[in-house]
C-alpha cells in the first residue's frame, strides 16, 4: 500500500469512528488533495467536514485552533509545512501552549499535517525540514512517518490524541509502497507516539534517522553489511518526546553512533541527540565520535546536481559509519 | 431610553431608536461596571507596589463594552478576546478574589497562577481568554463559530479585538471564511481610539472600524452608554445566528496607559479628563437612574460604599492566597498524561511527575 493511501485510510478510519474529526485545508475536498492524501473523503463525508479552505494558512490553522478549544478535533492539512510557517503562532503560541497557560482547563486537540523536507526541483522556499523547529517547542507533540504501517499508525495517534500533534510526512514518500501486516490494516491499528523502531539490528554501529531517510539508511546498512559492517538502523518515528531509551541501548551495544537527516545541522536533530548521549552515563559506551549526516547548512538550490549535493546522500552514512568504526573510506 | 444617536450602520437595518430597562437592569449594570474599574484601580496599586508582574493592561473607562455585551449574550455563547481581558473573565463567571490572584500569581487564580495578566480563562463558560498575541484569538473565535455551527448549536462566538489589531491579516482572513460559510460569530471591535501609543488615524488607513468587514455588516456603537451596547450585542446575536457574521464597532476610549508601563505621553491630560467628564460610561449610567427618579444619590452612594468594601476585601483574600506549589512547573503541558518534562538541569528532570 502507498503511504498515501495508509494515511488516507487513517483520516477515514477516524473520521468515521468519531464524528468531531474533520479535515480542512487547500484543496482537500473538490480537488481530492494537492497530493492527493484526501482522495475520496468528501464524496463519503461531505463538504462540512471535508472542509476547502482559501489559500490563507493564518486564517484556516487558526480557525482550526479554536474549533479544537470548543470541542472538535480538526486536522488541518498544510498544503506543504513550507506554508506553516504563515500560521506558526497559531501552531506554537496558540496549539501548543495554550493548556498550559490555563492551567490544564482549555484543550487543543488538533492535527497539523501535510509533506516535509526537500521534495524534487522546487529550491529553497519548499524545501526544508521542520522536525526540529516544531521538535523544539513544548506542549507539541511531533511525529513523523517512514513506511505506510508508520504512516497510518501514527496519524491515527496523532487524530486520537488529545493534544496537539505534527505529523511531518514526505511527499516523496506519498507513491512509494510499502507492505502492510494484517495488524497494521485493521481499523484499530495505532502505533503509540514516543516509541522508536529498530528498523534492522546490527551490532557495529546505530544510525539514528527518520522519514525518507530510512529507506536511504537501510540501504547503506546492506552495502556496508558486504564490508563486515553490522549497522542497527533506528526509525524514530517520533521526534518529540524522543524515544532516547532505545537510542541509548542501541548505543550501549554498538558502542557507535550516527544520526542522519535531511533538515539543517545547526540546532538539529542528530545535535540534540547527541547531547542527550554526552551528558548521560550512555557517553561512557562511545567507542568513537559522535558523527551526524544532515542537509548542507545552506538554503536548497534549484539545480539537480546542487539539490543532490545539499541532501544526506547513501554515500554520506556510508563514509560517516566507516569513520565511527575506523575503518577506511 | 432613547437611542436614536446610539448607532451608525453599514450594510445593514433595523437597529432600535429607543429601549427599556428595569431599575434592577440598571442597577445591576452600575454595580458590575463599579465592581470592574474598582478591581482594575486596586490592580493599578498592586502593580505600582510590584505585587502584579510583567504587563497589566487596564480596562478603566471601558467598561460598558464588556457588561453591555454580557447583558445581551447567553452563557452558552463562547467568547475569545485580546489581553485587556480581566473584566471579560469576572462576566464569565471568575470572581475578583479569582481575576486578582491570577494577576498576582497565586494558586486560586484561574490558570493556577501560570497564565497572569494576559491569560485567564474560563473553558465552563465558554470563555477562552485572554489572548497575548494581538489578532491571533480572531480566526480562534472564528473557529468557536465554525464548531457551533457544524455541531447546529443556537449559539454564537465572540471575537473581540482592539483598533490596535484591527489591522492585522489574519482578522481579514478569518473573516472572508467566516462570510464564506456564514458563520455565527460576532467581530467586536473595541475601538479605544489608540493602539499602544499609536492613535487611530495614524495606524489605519479607514477608521470606520465598523466597515472594515466590506461584505459583512457592521455597525457603530456609541460605548459610553451600557444600553446602547446591550442592544447592539442583542441585534448582532441575531443578526449571526440567522444570516452570518456581523461587525460591532465599540468607540470607547480608556483612561489609563496602553500598559502600566506607559506614561501616556501620546495624548493629553485635557483629552482624557474630557472624555472622562462627558463620556464616562458610570457616571452615564448613574445619571440614568437618578434623572429617571429610579434611584436616590443616597442609595447609589451607599451602592458605591458596598462595592468598595466588598472589592477591597477579596483583595485583601486574593494578596494572602499562596503562591502556586513548585511542582506545578511541570504540571498542564499535556492532556491526560504526565511526561518526561526535562529540568534546568538533568538532574533536576521530573519523570512521569516525579523527580528522577
Amino acid at each position: 500500500m502507498p503511504v498515501r493511501e495508509a494515511l488516507c485510510a487513517a483520516i477515514d478510519e477516524e473520521m468515521e469512528k468519531d464524528p468531531t474529526v474533520f479535515v480542512m485545508g487547500e484543496e482537500v475536498a473538490q480537488y481530492q488533495g494537492a497530493y492527493k492524501v484526501t482522495k475520496g473523503l468528501l464524496q463519503k463525508f461531505g463538504p462540512e467536514r471535508v472542509r476547502d479552505t482559501p489559500i490563507t494558512e493564518s486564517g484556516f490553522a487558526g480557525l482550526g485552533v479554536g474549533a479544537a478549544f470548543a470541542g472538535m478535533k480538526p486536522i488541518v492539512e498544510f498544503m506543504t509545512f513550507n506554508f506553516s510557517m504563515q500560521a506558526i503562532d497559531h501552531v506554537v503560541n496558540g496549539a501548543a501552549k495554550t493548556h498550559y497557560m490555563s492551567g490544564g482547563t482549555v484543550k487543543c486537540p488538533i492535527v497539523f499535517r501535510g509533506p516535509n523536507g526537500a521534495a524534487a526541483g522546487v529550491a529553497a522556499q519548499h524545501s526544508q525540514c521542520f522536525a526540529s523547529w516544531y521538535g523544539h517547542i513544548p506542549g507539541l507533540k511531533v511525529v513523523c512517518p517512514w513506511s505506510s504501517e508508520d504512516a497510518k499508525g501514527l496519524l491515527k495517534a496523532a487524530i486520537r490524541d488529545p493534544n496537539p500533534v505534527v505529523c511531518l510526512e514526505n511527499e516523496l514518500l506519498y507513491g512509494v509502497e510499502f507492505p502492510m501486516s494484517a495488524e497494521a490494516m485493521s481499523s484499530e491499528f495505532v502505533l503509540p507516539i514516543g516509541k522508536a523502531k529498530v528498523e534492522r539490528e546490527g551490532t557495529n554501529v546505530t544510525i539514528v534517522t527518520f522519514s525518507r531517510l530510512v529507506g536511504v539508511a537501510l540501504k547503506a546498512a546492506e552495502t556496508l553489511a558486504q564490508e563486515g559492517i553490522n549497522a542497527e538502523v533506528i526509525n524514530l518515528r517520533t521526534i518529540r518526546p524522543l524515544d532516547f531509551d532505545t537510542i541509548a541501548s542501541s548505543v550501549r551495544k554498538t558502542n557507535r553512533l550516527v544520526t542522519v537527516e535531511e533538515g539543517w545541522p545547526m540546532y538539529g536533530v542528530g545535535a540534540e541527540i547527541a547531547a542527550q548521549i554526552v551528558e548521560t552515563d550512555t557517553f561512557d559506551f562511545l567507542d568513537a565520535p559522535i558523527e551526524r549526516v544532515t542537509g548542507v547548512d545552506v538554503p536548497m538550490p534549484y539545480a539537480e546536481n546542487l539539490e543532490k549535493l545539499a541532501l544526506p546522500q547513501e554515500q554520506n552514512i556510508i563514509n560517516a559509519v566507516k569513520r565511527a568504526c575506523y575503518r577506511k573510506a | 431610553f432613547d437611542l436614536t444617536a446610539s448607532f451608525k450602520l453599514y450594510e445593514c437595518a433595523g437597529l432600535p431608536t429607543s429601549t427599556t430597562a428595569t431599575k434592577e437592569e440598571l442597577t445591576s449594570y452600575l454595580r458590575t461596571m463599579l465592581v470592574c474599574r474598582r478591581m482594575e484601580t486596586n490592580a493599578d496599586t498592586l502593580y505600582k507596589a510590584k505585587m502584579i508582574r510583567g504587563f497589566c493592561h487596564l480596562y478603566v473607562g471601558q467598561e460598558a463594552c464588556v457588561v453591555g455585551m454580557e447583558a445581551a449574550l447567553r452563557r452558552e455563547d463562547g467568547v475569545i478576546t485580546a489581553y485587556r481581558n480581566h473584566c471579560h473573565q469576572l462576566l464569565r463567571g471568575d470572581t475578583v478574589e479569582g481575576v486578582l490572584a491570577e494577576l498576582l500569581g497565586r494558586r486560586g487564580g484561574s490558570a493556577k497562577g501560570k497564565g497572569g495578566s494576559m491569560h485567564m480563562y474560563n473553558e465552563k463558560f465558554n470563555y477562552y481568554g485572554g489572548n497575548g498575541i494581538v489578532g491571533a484569538q480572531v480566526p480562534y473565535g472564528t473557529g468557536l463559530a465554525l464548531k457551533y455551527k457544524m455541531s447546529k448549536e443556537d449559539r454564537v462566538a465572540i471575537a473581540a479585538y482592539g483598533d490596535g489589531a484591527a489591522n492585522q491579516g489574519q482578522i481579514f482572513e478569518a473573516m472572508n471564511m467566516a462570510q464564506l460559510w456564514q458563520l455565527p460569530v460576532i467581530y467586536v471591535c473595541e475601538n479605544n481610539h489608540y493602539g499602544m501609543g499609536t492613535a487611530v488615524n495614524r495606524a489605519s488607513a479607514s477608521t470606520e472600524f465598523y466597515k472594515r468587514g466590506q461584505y459583512i455588516p457592521g455597525v457603530k456603537v456609541g460605548s459610553r452608554d451600557v444600553l446602547a451596547v446591550r442592544e447592539a450585542f442583542k441585534y448582532a446575536r441575531t443578526h449571526a445566528l440567522q444570516k452570518g457574521p456581523i461587525v460591532l464597532e465599540l468607540d470607547t476610549y480608556r483612561y489609563y496607559g496602553h500598559s502600566m508601563s506607559d506614561p501616556g505621553l501620546y495624548r493629553s491630560r485635557d483629552e482624557i479628563s474630557n472624555w472622562r467628564s462627558n463620556n464616562d460610561p458610570i457616571t452615564l449610567c448613574r445619571n440614568l437612574l437618578l434623572t429617571n427618579n429610579l434611584s436616590t444619590e443616597d442609595e447609589l452612594k451607599a451602592l458605591e460604599k458596598e462595592v468598595r468594601v466588598e472589592v477591597d476585601e477579596a483583595t485583601e483574600r486574593a494578596k494572602a492566597q499562596p503562591q502556586p506549589e513548585t511542582a506545578e512547573v511541570y504540571r498542564d503541558i499535556f492532556q491526560k498524561e504526565i511526561p518526561f518534562i526535562r529540568g534546568i538541569e538533568l538532574q533536576t528532570s521530573v519523570q512521569a511527575g516525579q523527580p528522577l
